[in-house]
């Protein structure tokens, strides 16, 4: 008989306790964010394909076509190609190209770059229909950049 | 000829109230879906509907006119008359107890003597629909469903008419706006706290929503007792189940909250309705609030609850109730 109303007294205690969670987050602001119309800051950790990087202080990027990055691919996915040209020290970047299909995001040629040139992009909107869609032109890229 | 226009008046009358009943069946089912689904989602921490319009306030519309424009699936095996028949007997009944109710002092379709009586018969009419649904669908899910359905509104409507009985006993008339009148001074709310709590638990269990939505639910039963039921057949289930919050919170309100009093407004033989609909919707409130606090119960909680606590405290309550109102 004691526990007969205990159990009634305490299920209606919790019970009271629920309703005072529930109406909490009724009136607590919203914590999803709209897709396409919201978007969140990308943070600094995420690791998107990989690109090259212009520096603020020559307005180019720095790839010196040593062709680490592509021998250090697991994946054979990049193609760096360099030229030698008149007046200029060492070479020019002609291709650098990526098959992100292939990419398994090691991150090694991010590592092995002697002149820290690559870093990883914050791209997550990456969808598409045909595979040539992921090949990309990273020095077009790092050209088009502002 | 001379009887025609001696009964016209009476007509003409049953033809408004009839409208606005629709009126009310098709907007209360428009705004509370609306407001379920925006009253999840802010508990959920997340925004609801949010495409069709601004906020999604036109969502239910298009919900709507997908559900109208969807097939009627009837399944091969199952009983092709009564499968059709159900949707239409759930959702039929619903319109008389709004006939009855006391929107306001004037605003009533007819003060019968025996009005509560017309509500509760024709509100356990929902329950023989899905029984008859359930059946015909010829569905284990669906009959399973039923079984839990029957068992669990028969077991609820004990309680839930002690409840009742005990302000009726009270008023000593089972008119609605006598017992409207009744609650002149004090809200039946504050004389009769447990009965309103009874009957608060017996109308979840009533109207099949959670904690208390057994017969539909889906993690065991697919859909319980609407598992086969599509497009404009499965929306009349949903149609009814607002409905028939509507009218038992109303009953509530009517019962426990005074019906339509409340601080006077200009007109208030007619405006006293926007008391009455603050209390049902505060009502209707709390039902989608508990839908999303609680998780279902299991069948054998819920048979014993009934039982063992909500009918002998209701029965203990009356007789209580019996004793002071013979004293006094």
């Amino acid at each position: 008989m004691k526990s007969y109303f205990s159990e009634l007294f305490t299920g209606a205690w919790s019970l009271i306790l629920g309703l005072k969670v529930t109406i909490k987050a009724l009136v607590s602001p919203i914590v999803t964010v709209q897709y396409p119309r919201e978007k969140i800051v990308v943070t600094p950790n995420y690791r998107g394909h990989i690109d090259l990087i212009k520096f603020a202080d020559t307005g180019a990027h720095k790839c010196i076509s040593c062709g680490s990055c592509m021998r250090e691919c697991p994946s054979d996915c990049i193609v760096v190609e360099g030229e030698k040209r008149e007046g200029v020290k060492g070479k020019v970047l002609t291709i650098f190209t990526l098959d992100f299909t292939k990419c398994s995001l090691c991150g090694a040629c991010v590592e092995v770059c002697p002149t820290k040139a690559l870093d990883y992009s914050d791209e997550y909107e990456l969808a598409g229909s045909t595979r040539e869609q992921f090949h990309f032109d990273l020095l077009k890229r790092v050209e088009e950049r502002e | 000829m001379e009887t025609f226009y001696s009964i016209l008046p009476e007509l003409i009358r049953i033809v408004i109230c009839a409208v606005c009943g629709a009126v009310i069946v098709f907007g209360n089912a428009l705004v509370m879906g609306y407001a379920e689904r925006k009253l999840a989602g802010h508990i959920m921490l997340r925004p609801g509907p949010m495409e069709v319009g601004p906020h999604g306030i036109y969502q239910l519309v298009i919900d709507g006119l997908k559900l109208m424009g969807k097939q009627l699936v009837v399944p091969a095996k199952a009983d092709p008359l009564l499968f059709r028949f159900a949707p239409l007997l759930a959702f039929a009944p619903v319109f008389v107890p709004l006939l009855v109710l006391p929107f306001s002092e004037k605003i009533q379709g007819f003060d019968l003597d025996i009005g509560l009586l017309v509500i509760l018969a024709l509100a356990s009419i929902n329950l023989l629909a899905i029984l008859i649904g359930g059946w015909a669908s010829n569905n284990k899910y669906s009959l399973f469903g039923v079984f839990r359905a029957v068992s669990q509104n028969v077991a609820y409507e004990i309680p839930m008419l002690l409840s009742l009985l005990a302000v009726v006993f009270m008023t000593n008339s089972f008119s609605l706006k006598a017992v409207v009148a009744a609650q002149s001074p004090v809200w039946f709310i504050v004389i009769q706290p447990l009965a309103f709590l009874i009957y608060l638990v017996s109308i979840v269990a009533e109207t099949n929503r959670a904690p208390f939505d057994l017969p539909e639910a889906e993690s065991e039963l697919t859909a319980g007792f609407h598992t086969e039921y599509s497009g404009m057949s499965f929306s009349l289930f949903v149609l009814a189940e607002y409905a028939n919050m509507f009218i038992v919170s109303s009953v509530a309100t009517v019962f426990f909250l005074g019906g339509s009093s409340g601080i006077p407004l200009p007109y208030f033989e007619y405006s006293g309705i926007i008391w009455f609909m603050l209390k049902v919707y505060s009502l209707m409130f709390f039902l989608v609030w508990i839908r999303w606090t609680y998780p279902r119960t299991r069948f054998d909680q819920l048979m014993n609850f009934c039982w063992k606590y909500l009918i002998p405290f209701a029965l203990v309550n009356l007789l209580i109730t019996v004793v002071m109102v013979k004293l006094l």
